[in-house]
């Protein structure tokens, strides 16, 4: 049964929407949270575990403490309290991704607390997002489901369960409720996760790779009529784990929530999953209730003591926050606001400030990664930073443009050449044989070529109309297979027949 | 004295994966509510004064340096797995979390 939706027009006539979020962020320390088996991605089954993480009777979990040191971290960049001393407690449930059958989690003292950051849209408004908590816990196993027609749980006949994620550090970052954003919900979720993202990689604690699951966002959302202040009743789409299906998941709910309302029902309180090949979402089950996880501290696990030395210790370790470097680089490029939006959008902001500290202007830098590398790897579909160009061999081909040695048609052909892996741009240029003709001797003899084989072009041109030398210019070039300064040929050309530029 | 329902022992047992007869449930919710005044009577000993214990040794910050350590093969992993498949713990279909 599909869901009736409004549109989302509608849905912002009647009603406001309220957000919260919970992110999960996968830390890339070395180690397990409480083993010192490897975290890693895309090994071999159940190769990374140890007795620990198979939640052996017996076993003793052990802290690591670079995993409590990148919370912290994480809790200090999003502005938040670190609690002088917390704890762990056990999460009881039953399900084979979780082989002790309960997850190490933070519940009454999370290790951070209280924060905010402020979110802005792609236009520069900007929204405060209240941070309520960052706690510790452990990651699940993989379940495959099997035996079925879909792969999918429904009709499984069994699962096979990889724990190799079993106990691979968590820190889970929930948001106070978030009211006012109105229409700009959606995008407002896009670019809370986005935010999120960007900080934990900056910060250098996380991997932050949505697609590997490194960064997973549960989604809550519910709707309240226009100017009321009591929250309605929400649902949470749970691993919402793309930018783009966040922002199409909180479309949805919201279209859906308001369908329910606008008819006088009641939205059902559950967890909902997401479909992303039909961008809408399906009952899940119901929200469990906190105390049917029967939550009780970790018997196995001392306390946390975050002395505050050691917290302001970890604070001198920050690096400048994403979004204060954004308006540093952009005040130092001098960039307008929709060319350094466009930069940032694109993904290349950190290989143009790479180009530019390799020697390239400001100006330069934009216009190669913008101009030229961008949309090779549009075509190629690949982040542009994956197309393997340095910001040393930018440098190189822009001192050969600006020297006169190549135009810009070769200049691409150049870097097509660089992104093959053909080498340097000087080594590209001389085994491509581009060399760019600007001696006259050559050049006058194609253009009196190509004046002869168009009399009436030339005439034309003659008679004033200016304009007209570029079908000339335009035989030249492919007389020299592109490989004349355009600009040269067309002064010459207005020489060879005496007419002023 | 608690009031613990039959509902109550019910939801429990659900929760942990325990199968009850009807019998067991009226047995357990009556005997259950004993159990319950009997651990509160030690908030009865334990006045506002005396601070939550969760833990009997007082210890905090108990730390491993995150440096990769002791690992199981696969073999050892599933060595006492009643089944497995492809290197990984083989385990029923379960359909009411997801």
């Amino acid at each position: 049964m599909s869901d009736a939706t409004l549109s989302f027009d509608e849905a912002m006539e009647q009603f406001d929407p309220v957000l919260g979020f919970e992110v999960h962020v996968e830390l890339n320390t070395k180690t397990k949270m409480f083993s010192s088996a490897p975290n890693a991605f895309g090994d071999d089954p159940n190769t990374n575990v140890n007795e620990v993480d198979l939640g052996m009777p017996g076993v003793l979990p052990v802290v690591n403490k670079a995993a409590v040191e990148s919370s912290i971290k994480i809790g200090l960049a999003l502005n938040c309290e670190i609690a002088e001393s917390c704890r762990f407690a056990r999460k009881n449930y039953f399900y084979p991704d979780t082989p002790k059958n309960f997850q190490t989690s933070q519940y009454d003292e999370p290790i951070a607390h209280n924060g905010w950051i402020d979110i802005e849209l792609e236009d520069g408004e900007v929204f405060r997002v209240e941070i309520e908590r960052a706690h510790m816990e452990e990651d699940a196993g993989k379940l495959t489901h099997l035996g079925g027609a879909t792969g999918r749980i429904q009709g499984a006949d069994y699962s096979l369960v990889d724990y190799n994620r079993a106990g691979v550090p968590l820190v889970e970052i929930v948001t106070k409720p978030i009211v006012g954003a109105g229409r700009r919900a959606p995008e407002l979720a896009r670019a809370y996760v986005a935010a999120i993202r960007e900080i934990v990689k900056n910060l250098g604690v996380s991997d932050a790779r949505m697609e590997r699951g490194n960064v997973r966002c549960d989604a809550n959302v519910s709707l309240m009529p226009k100017g009321a202040t009591k929250f309605g009743i929400r649902s949470e789409t749970k691993n919402v784990n793309s930018l783009r299906s966040v922002e199409h998941a909180v479309r949805f709910e919201i279209q859906r929530h308001a369908a329910v309302l606008a008819a006088g029902e009641k939205v059902t309180q559950e967890t909902r999953h997401w479909h992303e090949d039909t961008r809408t979402t399906t009952s899940g089950r119901p929200k469990s209730d906190a105390d049917d996880y029967r939550y009780f501290p970790e018997p196995d696990l001392v306390p946390i003591h975050a002395s505050r030395e050691w917290v302001e210790s970890l604070r001198a370790q920050l690096p400048e926050p994403p979004a204060e470097r954004r308006k540093r680089l952009k005040a130092a490029w001098g960039y307008s606001d929709p060319e350094f939006r466009d930069v940032v959008n694109a993904g290349v902001m950190d290989s143009i400030e790479e180009t530019i500290s390799a020697g390239a202007s400001a100006a330069a830098a934009r216009k190669w990664w913008m101009g030229e590398i961008v949309g090779r790897a549009k075509v190629a579909d690949v982040d542009p930073a994956e197309l393997g160009v340095s910001a040393a061999a930018i440098v190189e081909l822009n001192g050969l443009v600006e020297g006169g040695k190549l135009n810009n048609k070769m200049a691409g052909q150049v870097l097509d050449g660089v992104i093959a892996g053909e080498g340097t741009p000087t080594q590209v240029m001389e085994a491509r044989g581009l060399v760019l003709v600007s001696d006259d001797g050559p050049l006058l003899e194609a253009i009196d070529a190509a004046l002869a084989a168009q009399p009436d072009v030339a005439e034309k041109i003659r008679g004033g109309k200016t304009q007209a030398v570029g079908a000339i210019v335009g035989g030249v070039m492919k007389a020299t297979r592109g490989q004349a300064d355009a600009g040269r040929v067309k002064e010459l050309i207005l020489e060879r027949l005496g007419v002023e530029a | 004295m608690a009031e613990i329902t039959r509902d109550d022992v019910a939801h429990l047992a659900q929760l942990a994966r325990i199968e009850m007869s009807p019998e067991e449930l009226d047995k357990m919710a009556g005997e259950l509510a004993h159990i319950v005044d009997a651990v509160k009577s030690v908030s009865e000993a334990a006045g506002p004064d005396v601070p939550a214990t969760s833990h009997p040794i007082a210890l905090s910050n108990v730390f491993r340096e995150d440096t990769v350590g002791h690992v199981l093969t696969p073999e050892e992993a599933l060595s006492g797995a009643p089944d497995a498949e492809d290197d990984r713990f083989k385990v029923p279909a379960i359909l009411d979390e997801e």
